[in-house]
């Protein structure tokens, strides 16, 4: 550990890694679901290979903020036995999974989200943080080559899925803008040398997605109202019901090993 | 198996001396161990019991990654999620192998899929049991897997060239597919009371259906002699299906757990187990549809196929205005 890290109140540490995990657990849990349900056989085998990365970096985030904590929770005890309001991801992310083209136009609006947030993260002044970085910017750079990909083909493809397409941008772009807002657990880390300030990612991420979506030839909606507080706490009412879901058998018989 | 009641040409095997010249060779190169390969003159028996068997297994597959994607979003610890989506991701791409397999002898995927979805080829009747605890994504693993390996080694030797390489790669996952099974198992039955219940309750109810994954007793069937001779199928059902009871036992008993069989019993003289023939009343109504979980997969299947329309129609209009650009450019 840097010096620079060992300034910052471990709590507020924790909390900012547990954003990182979340993310990668809620959204992995989500793709789960399309397991054998997918539109295609290739699309099965895709959703579950994306998930089992993101359950994989889960696992990394979640540990180091389990050990910078230092209350003794693993991983698992993180994942399973927090409540909603407990949980750091960003709203996006719990949003049901709706038609196949939500799915894919939430992941690409997240995974270009993503890169830029690994990118940075890879100079990170804490080594644990630059070493996960590095590890899932590999996967994830292939997660937006692929969603990108889908994204464009089916927006540049039938009248049908170029509308499906469209009407799933419309209704998710109220939820992107919390990516890039800053609190002061945001502010704490990135004074520390540790991650970026959110709002730094914005520019590379709108590039991304301009370009993404003018292939496609969908609308990028204006600036409008941003959807948000996932990130301290305060959720839809759709987090519940996955962690109802997720947590049952750790809740139904604590203290088991499995 | 995987493939259960694969019927064949229905008239029984023919002696070299009545079969055409060119079936006399194509039965002596069987026999001599060579490989069948795709372009090569087959039968139109043989092409159309191979279609059967394969797209059958195929279809298997893709189905069952229902009862086991039903426990992913459950999964107790991430460690376990993470193994049991690898798992099912091996299933999935088990499925895509074996499709391959299938095109090489002139038939799509997609007529193979509808003949799934209407209902005229079928799927191995273990998947429409429920999996109702955690236990059961490891029985599933253990037992289910287990009989699929029993019935796969051999037919890595099957004298259809595709087919047999499908089969070598897959029996390589399967092996650790069953070895993740034994390890929930373990930790079931080795953990609370409440665990070696739930691991109790999952080896009573998948014990007879994985018996019935080898089908009935085929010893005096035509369809299977015809297989047999045609290296299609290697072993008869209930070879299979003794080899599994002796297989397992000795697991079952290291689990400390009981064999839901008051029949089961060392036989010296034949030096395997004895045991109860599952109620193949049951079996046959699983395969006409009455199982306790054939209407939702199916359904589930349909369901995937045909929400997934728009999807598959975009890809293939993106891709022929591409091809379209590209010709208007040169």
């Amino acid at each position: 550990m840097t010096a620079a890290s060992t300034t910052l109140d471990p709590a507020v540490y924790a909390d900012w890694l547990m954003r990182l995990g979340d993310n990668t657990l809620i959204l992995g849990h989500r793709l789960s679901e399309w397991c054998g349900h997918s539109p295609v056989l290739e699309e099965d085998i895709a959703m579950a290979n994306t998930a089992l990365d993101l359950i994989g970096q889960t696992q990394l985030w979640l540990g180091l903020a389990g050990e910078v904590e230092g209350k003794g929770r693993t991983a698992d005890n993180l994942a399973y036995l927090r409540d909603a309001s407990r949980f750091r991801n960003v709203l996006l992310l719990e949003r049901p999974n709706g038609d196949f083209g939500q799915t894919l136009m939430r992941q690409f609006l997240f995974d270009a989200f993503h890169l830029e947030l690994l990118k940075s993260l890879q100079t990170s002044g804490d080594p644990r943080v630059a070493e996960i970085a590095g590890k899932a910017i590999k996967e994830v750079a292939y997660h937006l080559e692929r969603s990108a990909d889908l994204v464009i083909r089916l927006g540049d493809g039938t009248e049908e899925s170029h509308s499906r397409m469209q009407t799933a941008l419309d209704d998710l772009w109220p939820y992107v803008g919390e990516f890039f807002v800053s609190d002061d657990i945001d502010k704490a880390v990135a004074d520390a040398g540790i991650g970026p300030d959110p709002a730094d990612l914005k520019a590379a991420w709108r590039q991304t997605v301009d370009e993404v979506l003018r292939a496609a030839t969908l609308n990028v909606p204006g600036e409008g109202y941003v959807h948000k507080g996932g990130k301290r706490g305060i959720h839809t009412e759709h987090l519940g019901f996955i962690l109802a879901e997720m947590q049952f058998l750790q809740r139904a018989y604590p203290g088991a090993t499995w | 198996m995987y493939a259960q009641m694969v019927t064949s040409t229905g008239k029984g095997v023919q002696s070299l001396e009545d079969m055409s010249p060119e079936e006399r060779a194509f039965q002596e190169r069987i026999n001599r161990g060579e490989k069948i390969e795709p372009k090569e003159w087959m039968p139109d028996g043989y092409r159309k019991n191979l279609i059967r068997q394969i797209g059958q297994h195929a279809h298997s597959e893709i189905v069952g990654q229902l009862p086991e994607g039903n426990w992913i979003t459950r999964a107790p610890t991430l460690e376990r999620k993470a193994i049991l989506l690898a798992k099912v991701q091996d299933e999935a791409g088990h499925g895509l192998y074996l499709y391959c397999a299938a095109e090489t002898l002139g038939v799509s995927r997609d007529e193979l899929l509808d003949k799934l979805h209407s209902g005229d080829m079928k799927y191995s009747s273990i998947f429409n049991y429920p999996t109702l605890n955690w236990a059961d994504i490891g029985a599933v693993g253990w037992l289910v897997d287990g009989a699929a390996i029993m019935n796969q080694v051999p037919l890595q030797r099957t004298s259809y060239g595709p087919y047999s390489r499908a089969m070598i790669r897959i029996c390589k996952e399967e092996s650790f597919h069953q070895r993740q099974g034994y390890d929930i198992m373990m930790k079931m039955a080795f953990g609370t009371e409440a665990q070696k219940e739930m691991a109790q309750d999952a080896l009573n109810r998948f014990w007879y259906p994985s018996l019935m994954m080898f089908g009935p007793s085929d010893k005096d069937s035509v369809h299977s002699a015809q297989s047999m001779a045609w290296k299609i199928k290697i072993n008869t059902n209930d070879e299979l299906r003794q080899k599994f009871v002796d297989q397992t036992v000795p697991q079952a008993k290291y689990l400390g757990l009981t064999i839901p069989d008051e029949n089961l019993k060392w036989n010296e003289e034949k030096g395997g187990y004895d045991f109860s023939e599952p109620d193949w009343t049951e079996f046959f109504e699983v395969i006409k549809g009455n199982g306790p979980c054939n209407k939702e997969r199916l359904g589930a299947r349909v369901k995937a196929w045909d929400d997934g329309a728009w999807f598959r129609d975009g890809l293939m209009a993106h891709a022929e205005k591409q091809s379209a650009a590209k010709l208007a450019a040169e």
